[in-house]
């Protein structure tokens, strides 16, 4: 009977401090939910409310159209899958090779790999700026494409390459003998195999360009071509107490990555627990 | 003989050819850029007429450690980073454990705990922003109307001290949910039957987590401290939307954001390139040294 309540009260007291934790997590969300859907007037309201006295969807409206908001969207959406799907066929490519063939000098090149990895990004910005000056880069969706693919493959290769190695490699030593080159294999063997792997590196891949903000900052200075975590720390600065407005246009912004993430937690959380890599 | 040659010469070149798009792009935007940070960290660097660039020596580097700010910046940022990782491992590894047990709603906790994490750093920064407004924000009000703690609402953010408060807290706000999938990984990976083992010989829970699971978690935690520190040198967004970037009175910098201020404000490209190639420089050493003085984890 007691080691029954021991049970019971260990039990009450996960839960206790699990849903305690649960709320530490959800009260700046839903705190930011509610703002967003308040009247300007209520924003500095005493006491703040948690259940808005009424909502409104004026906020949200006026985020869309407003300051270009829509054309931020757009710009990150654009930039975010361009990258994403380059960086998942450029670093698939460099894990097969790593993972299948032999070729002198691979130990070596593994290991710029793994120095890629180690790179904080922000210590670059100041060069990387530099050099994408140098190569008319600046103002460009080219330039933030690029750097954003550069910064991804180190890290999408490592996992990748971990994917494939777990692949039996009988299914390609047939189709070997009969002939078949290494990218015919590569693409209609190795590619569709790897489904789950595919994915979590791509929504890595797309998280990383979706919330990018320091290089984006620094490099696009032309308002028409300002990705979408640029544009909200603009809006906070130009409208300072409009936080309604400001929590609207997080809001939507959010809603594709949360999209994103619900569709694939499984891979994705499995790919952070076998790799350790950050998302 | 001849034949195999070239058949492994054909290997070699195809293998080639699928790592050339990848190692172009590292070498133009990482390394290319690395090598170009350190040459003109030397320099009294010109950005619009490169070709007017001073040769200066060290003075850059000698500059950034005689500079008040600059220093203040690597305390205020070596604070951030050991207050952030101490918490988010402490937190991290207390939910991992609670998550480990046999319960209800494992996968809900998991991913409502990983939310924070996907969130991007502009959005959150402004959320705690705007809950630690000094002028009746939400936190204010907990601590004066409910708690009674205060008196009056503190100004949160126009204090050199208290304004890492909740850049402290954000920073673990913000992590520890990933901290917690890794752990939890980490404790999936201990076998069952050690615990059977102590339970039979009547160890407590206690004893059971000190001598099997912190032990054999080991590699784990050696990991985090590794990741976590480097990503607390390199906090950077947080900083600049919750002070913009320094204030008040430039007393709340990190390196990166007075690296900015530097670099892009008052264009001095060749200080900003010198603090850039001290931070990698130290970050490569304390990986590496962290790496080999503590284990590496078996699985990374």
């Amino acid at each position: 009977m007691s080691i029954k309540r021991q049970k019971w009260l260990s039990h009450f007291l996960t839960y206790l401090l699990l849903i305690l934790g649960l709320a530490v997590v959800a009260v700046p969300f839903w705190y930011m939910f509610v703002t967003s859907m308040k009247p300007q007037s209520y924003i500095f309201e005493m006491p703040p409310r948690l259940w808005p006295e009424e909502f409104t969807l004026t906020n949200y409206i006026e985020a869309i159209t407003r300051d270009k908001f829509d054309l931020y969207f757009l710009n990150s959406l654009f930039v975010a899958v361009i990258s994403t799907v380059s960086t998942v066929m450029i670093s698939s490519m460099m894990a097969y090779a790593f993972a299948r063939m032999n070729f002198p000098g691979k130990k070596a090149l593994f290991y710029v790999i793994l120095l890629g990895m180690m790179i904080p990004p922000v210590t670059l910005l100041v060069p990387q700026f530099i050099i994408a000056k140098n190569l008319m880069l600046i103002n460009k969706f080219s330039g933030l494409i690029l750097v954003y693919i550069t910064m991804n493959i180190s890290q999408q290769t490592f996992l990748l390459r971990g994917f494939f190695e777990g692949i039996p490699r009988e299914i390609e030593e047939a189709a070997l003998m009969d002939g078949a080159g290494r990218w015919r294999i590569f693409s209609q063997i190795i590619l569709p195999l790897s489904k789950p792997g595919l994915a979590a590196v791509s929504i890595f891949t797309f998280l990383y360009c979706w919330d990018e903000f320091a290089w984006a900052q620094v490099m696009m200075t032309d308002t028409a071509k300002r990705t979408l975590p640029i544009g909200i720390a603009l809006f906070q600065s130009q409208h300072l107490t409009r936080w309604g407005l400001v929590f609207a246009a997080s809001i939507i912004s959010f809603i594709p990555v949360v999209l994103v993430f619900t569709m694939f937690q499984k891979h994705f959380i499995k790919g952070i627990s076998t790799t350790g890599l950050k998302g | 003989m001849s034949k195999l040659h070239t058949k492994s010469f054909k290997e070699s070149a195809t293998a080639y050819l699928f790592l050339l798009p990848g190692f172009i792009l590292f070498a133009l935007f990482i390394f290319g850029p690395l090598l170009y940070s350190l040459r003109i960290s030397f320099f009294d660097w010109n950005v619009i007429r490169p070709e007017r660039s001073e040769w200066i020596g060290w003075e850059n580097y000698v500059r950034a450690f005689t500079d008040p700010i600059f220093r203040s910046a690597i305390v205020n940022t070596i604070a951030y980073t050991v207050i952030t990782v101490t918490g988010q491992m402490t937190f991290g590894t207390l939910i991992a454990v609670l998550l480990n047990q046999d319960i209800r709603g494992r996968t809900f906790f998991r991913v409502a705990y990983y939310l924070p994490v996907i969130t991007s750093w502009v959005i959150v920064s402004l959320l705690f922003e705007y809950m630690f407004s000094g002028q009746g924000g939400l936190v204010n009000y907990l601590l004066r109307d409910i708690l009674h703690i205060t008196s009056e609402n503190i100004r949160w953010l126009a204090d050199p001290i208290l304004a890492f408060v909740p850049i402290d807290l954000l920073g673990i706000w913000k992590g520890v949910g990933w901290t917690a999938i890794i752990v939890l990984a980490g404790l999936q990976a201990i076998p069952e039957q050690l615990y059977e083992a102590a339970e039979v010989d009547g160890a407590g829970n206690m004893a059971r987590f000190f001598k099997i699971t912190l032990p054999l978690l080991r590699p784990t935690l050696v990991f985090l401290l590794v990741v976590l520190t480097i990503g607390g040198m390199n906090s950077y967004v947080s900083n600049l939307l919750l002070t913009d970037g320094g204030n008040p009175l430039d007393k709340t910098h990190f390196i990166l954001t007075y690296m900015y201020e530097r670099t892009f404000k008052n264009l001095e490209f060749g200080f900003g390139a010198a603090i850039s190639s001290m931070l990698t420089v130290f970050i490569f050493i304390y990986s590496t040294l962290q790496i080999k003085l503590l284990q590496k984890p078996a699985e990374v």
